[in-house]
């Protein structure tokens, strides 16, 4: 049961991170001058770049969980169900950075969208693990969809450095500030240094959150889906045990049995096959 | 495992030899693709100089993605996955020898288009050895690559729609890294082409080892 229950710590987690959140929203609202060059759209740096590092840390812990799940001895479902948490996460995190940095990029660069290098493994790395999870929905055994979803995300994951390491060898039209680097902003002040470290705690406060939500639901869902076939299986045994009890009350489709006043819930199988005839029949 | 793959790449090589889809249908297909191309672009004809590289590899992507539904189709048939395994065969040498049979294929069918570049977009195929090496290192990248998502995805009846959505943005750097090459050679500065030679090569290294290692378990599942 602990795995499952919400915990006191879990809910601690949730409002460190609401707190920082809203620090960060009123740091990055009210207490940071605006940029000399940039005005107010300075302001998303202390948005875009956490969000973004999210990304990174969510697709780095599918693929650490892959591998724990695909060594033998660490070899756990549970292992399967954080790799899949987190891949969601990252999903959507890699989603907010590209629409984030669209709604820097309009103002600043003019256009929505550049097929610039970063922008494009960015784009790259969210259709990757939008098949990851599409893979995942294919409906299969569990271990067997573990197994082939984990060296999915391992492939998956090889993938990133490559790309990235082309961005070197690419010349790249996306200014390199949008790393955790912000000694490069030539008008940076302490407090918007401080208030982006904060950024970054704050969103992967909201990450951890989220994982361990997003991992709960998992178990429970998993727990539903074999316990409710249990339960159902138990039902129907003790469905079918009270008819073999008592047959004479089934002999009669209009009978005042409750069960039986809708015609499909009979089932044909074990109700004696006259009795459905002649219910066909009396329509 | 050398021996097995071998072997693999033998069946699968003759099996396409005698059924001839290769032949007959995937290669006929990347013709088509290559004058679509050119129908799409060629009011300017130096969009399509400029773009032939690009265009070259597009081409054998998307005729990749159907080399490694047949390789994995053939294997549907008659419960054939099932004889596989239960072969002895090394899972790391069927898993060589598969990639081995859709390079192969993907090879002969390279040369096709190239000599369809060359009458269609009159290209000048400079820097043959940057040609062969780019070209050699891409498409093993692509066929390991392409085995490995095969394999996951085989047995799956959404295959068809799967493979691609997953595939085609893992190969993604395979497409940035040969076109830069191509353009390189055909542009007369092969040097220009060395750094992109060297990604292939990483990404070739790289899937052919995930490939070897990921194979079996992925095969006893399929």
């Amino acid at each position: 049961m602990s795995p499952i229950t919400p915990a006191r710590a879990t809910r601690i987690l949730g409002i460190a991170a609401l707190a920082a959140v809203a620090a960060t929203v009123a740091l990055g609202l009210w207490v940071t001058p605006p940029d000399v060059v940039q005005g107010d759209l300075v302001r998303l740096i202390y948005v875009h770049p956490p969000v973004a590092w999210v990304a990174y840390l969510a697709f780095g812990v599918t693929a650490l969980a892959s591998v724990l799940y695909l060594w033998p001895r660490t070899r756990s479902l549970a292992w399967d169900r954080l790799a899949g948490a987190s891949a969601e996460i990252g999903v959507v995190f890699t989603a907010l950075t590209l629409v984030t940095g669209s709604i820097w990029g309009r103002p600043t660069w003019g256009v929505w969208w550049t097929w610039d290098a970063r922008l494009t493994t960015t784009a790259l790395l969210l259709v990757l693990y939008l098949g990851y999870l599409a893979l995942r929905r294919v409906a299969a055994e569990p271990e067997t969809r573990a197994k082939r979803s984990a060296v999915a995300a391992l492939v998956a994951v090889v993938d990133v450095p490559i790309v990235h390491l082309s961005v070197v060898w690419w010349r790249t039209l996306h200014q390199s500030a949008t790393v955790l680097t912000p000694n490069l902003q030539p008008t940076v002040h302490g407090s918007m240094a401080w208030t982006m470290l904060l950024g970054f705690c704050a969103f992967t406060l909201v990450y951890a959150w989220l994982l361990v939500h997003r991992y709960r639901l998992e178990t429970l869902e998993e727990r539903l889906e074999t316990e409710g076939l249990s339960i159902a299986l138990a039902e129907r045994r003790a469905e079918a045990a009270e008819r073999v009890k008592a047959p004479q009350d089934h002999a009669d489709p209009r009978s005042v049995d409750p069960r039986s006043a809708d015609p499909r819930s009979a089932d044909p199988r074990s109700a004696d096959l006259p009795s459905a005839d002649e219910r066909v029949v009396s329509r | 495992m050398w021996r097995d793959a071998l072997l693999v790449v033998g069946k699968d090589l003759r099996v396409e030899l005698r059924s001839r889809v290769a032949t007959n249908q995937v290669a006929p297909f990347a013709l088509v693709v290559l004058v679509l191309f050119a129908f799409a672009l060629d009011p300017s004809r130096g969009v399509l100089t400029r773009a032939t590289a690009g265009l070259f590899w597009v081409a054998v992507l998307l005729c990749s993605l159907l080399a490694v539904q047949r390789s994995f189709a053939m294997e549907a048939a008659d419960s054939a996955r099932d004889g596989l395994r239960l072969s002895g065969l090394d899972p790391a040498g069927i898993f060589l020898g598969k990639a081995a049979a859709v390079a192969i294929q993907l090879l002969v069918l390279e040369a096709i288009l190239a000599a369809g570049i060359v009458v269609l977009y009159g290209s000048h195929l400079h820097g043959p050895l940057l040609l062969l090496g780019s070209t050699s290192a891409a498409t093993v990248g692509l066929a390991a690559a392409g085995t490995v998502y095969g394999v996951l995805a085989a047995g799956l009846r959404v295959r068809e729609t799967l493979l691609p959505l997953l595939l085609l943005p893992v190969v993604a750097p395979v497409l940035l890294a040969a076109t830069r090459a191509w353009e390189a050679a055909l542009s007369g500065t092969p040097s220009d082409g060395n750094p992109w030679l060297q990604l292939l090569g990483v990404f070739a290294v790289v899937y052919v080892t995930v490939g070897v290692v990921a194979f079996g378990p992925l095969l006893e599942d399929a």
